[in-house]
Formats: C-alpha cells, sequence, structure tokens
C-alpha cells in the first residue's frame, strides 16, 4: 500500500453565504502503467487515485474522478459556500481500494 | 480507452503497431500542420461516450493553462464556467481530455450548489503539444466545450 500525506488549506473562519477556497495535496506517486522497469523491462502496474471526495458536514459537495494523466502529489484547489459551521471530509481512493482521509474544521460566522 | 502504448517518440514499428485511425490522425497531425486543431479519434470517442450525442456548444468556458508548458509532468490547468450555482441553474460537471494522451481522458469535477463556483485548479500530465479539450454539462443538459492548445517542451507521463 502506498503512504499518503495529505495536506488541507481552509481558512479558518467564513461569513456566511461566503464562498471559499479549498486546496488540497496529497503525496501519492500516481503510477501511470505505462512506465517500464528499466531491469526488468515489465510494465509497472497502474496505481493512482481514482477519486476524491469533499464532504461537508457528512454531505457530498465536491467530487473528482481522476484517471493516468493527473500528476503525481495531486494538487486540487476548489470552492465551497459556507452553509454552517462544522466539518470537511476529505477522501481519496486509489486503485487497491486503500481509502485516506483527512478532515478540516470550519467555523461559519 | 487505455491503449498500451510506450511514451516514446515513435518509431516505425510504433506506427505499424497502432495501425489505428487515430494513431494514424495523431501522426498525420504532426505531419501537417495545417490539419493540428483536428481532435484524434480516441478522443472524440472518450468525450461521447461521457456526454452522449449532446450537441456542445461554445462560450462559458475560462481555461488557465500555460502556452508553453516546459515540464509535461505537471502541466497546471484551471478553469471556471460561468454559472450562478443555484438549484435552478448549476454546472453539473466538468470533464478534461488530453487530446493526444495515451489516456486522452484526464478527470471529470462533479460539482453542487455547494460548490458556490465551478473552478477548478489542478496539475495534469501531458506526452506532447496537444490541445486540451475542457467539456462542461449544466443541470439542464446543455455542455459546453472550450478546447486549448498547449505546447509541451518535455513530455510527461513517464518512461
Amino acid at each position: 500500500m502506498a503512504i499518503a500525506k495529505a495536506r488541507i488549506k481552509v481558512p479558518k473562519s467564513v461569513a456566511k453565504g461566503e464562498i471559499f477556497q479549498v486546496k488540497t495535496l496529497i503525496s501519492h506517486k500516481m503510477e501511470t502503467g505505462l512506465r517500464k522497469d528499466k531491469k526488468t523491462g515489465e510494465k509497472i502496474p497502474r496505481m493512482i487515485l481514482n477519486r476524491f471526495v469533499c464532504k461537508y458536514n457528512g454531505e457530498e459537495v465536491f467530487a473528482c474522478d481522476w484517471s493516468t494523466p493527473i500528476s503525481a502529489n495531486p494538487y486540487t484547489a476548489f470552492y465551497l459556500k459556507a452553509s454552517e459551521s462544522g466539518t470537511l471530509d476529505f477522501i481519496w481512493t486509489d486503485d487497491e481500494g486503500s481509502v485516506f482521509e483527512k478532515s478540516a474544521d470550519i467555523m461559519v460566522t | 480507452m487505455v491503449r498500451t502504448i510506450e511514451m516514446q517518440p515513435l518509431s516505425r514499428r510504433d506506427i505499424l503497431g497502432y495501425a489505428g485511425t487515430a494513431a494514424f490522425a495523431a501522426v498525420a497531425t504532426s505531419l501537417f500542420p495545417q490539419a493540428a486543431h483536428a481532435t484524434p479519434a480516441s478522443a472524440d470517442a472518450a468525450i461521447k461516450e461521457l456526454i452522449g450525442s449532446a450537441e456542445t456548444m461554445a462560450g462559458k468556458i475560462t481555461v488557465d493553462l500555460p502556452q508553453i508548458a516546459e515540464n509535461g509532468n505537471t502541466v497546471p490547468i484551471g478553469f471556471e464556467v460561468e454559472s450562478p450555482m443555484t438549484d435552478g441553474d448549476y454546472v453539473k460537471v466538468v470533464h478534461v481530455f488530453a487530446d493526444e494522451n495515451p489516456a486522452p481522458f484526464v478527470a471529470s469535477f462533479h460539482f453542487t450548489t455547494a460548490s458556490g463556483k465551478a473552478k477548478i485548479a489542478t496539475r495534469m500530465r501531458l506526452i506532447k503539444t496537444q490541445n486540451v479539450i475542457v467539456v462542461a454539462q449544466m443541470n439542464d443538459g446543455s455542455v459546453y466545450m472550450a478546447k486549448t492548445p498547449v505546447k509541451v517542451t518535455i513530455g510527461g507521463c513517464g518512461g
């Protein structure tokens, strides 16, 4: 299993109704499945994060399906509208079905 | 969709090996610059698979891509689709394609009314100079498309 380390950046507090940016970064080599092992000449199997989901207080508000052309250590910045204080959950899933999670608190004033 | 080819300059054997119209189109494009904006069949098929037979319209999409990408392994890409993002009118999903990558489909981004705006920044791999196609599907079924050419100095995807 690949070791993935995630970093999230959200504002500490936002006004209700405001649109704020969420920045996410996760360390993952995103093996394309197209490279060959230089010694053996065998294909290195594909191993990427293929889905990323963001939940706001348990409700899915943003999701991505990723294919091989997404760069290693996927970075994604997106936007959300502040509705109420709570938790943002970030969930990545890889080709083997391993799940990586991270959460952040958001204060809506 | 994934063609199993190596990310290396084309050799004669490779060209014979593909024998597909898609590969021929790709080669023809590089040989004949006037045909540079033709979309290779594989990318066309990938787009059709996701949007069906919907007519694509121009407009509403602003794509933020470098004209020249020095490193094809991490090409910054951003886009914004114009929309109020309300219950009655919002962007449902945006697909990104790179028309000459071995796997033309890059990603789909699913938005909701909680998104506030349909704007993304991410990084992608491009094997060589090609078009990046952004396709936005609205909640009412209308589809918008934007095609942006990117020059790639060193191709990405490993290999």
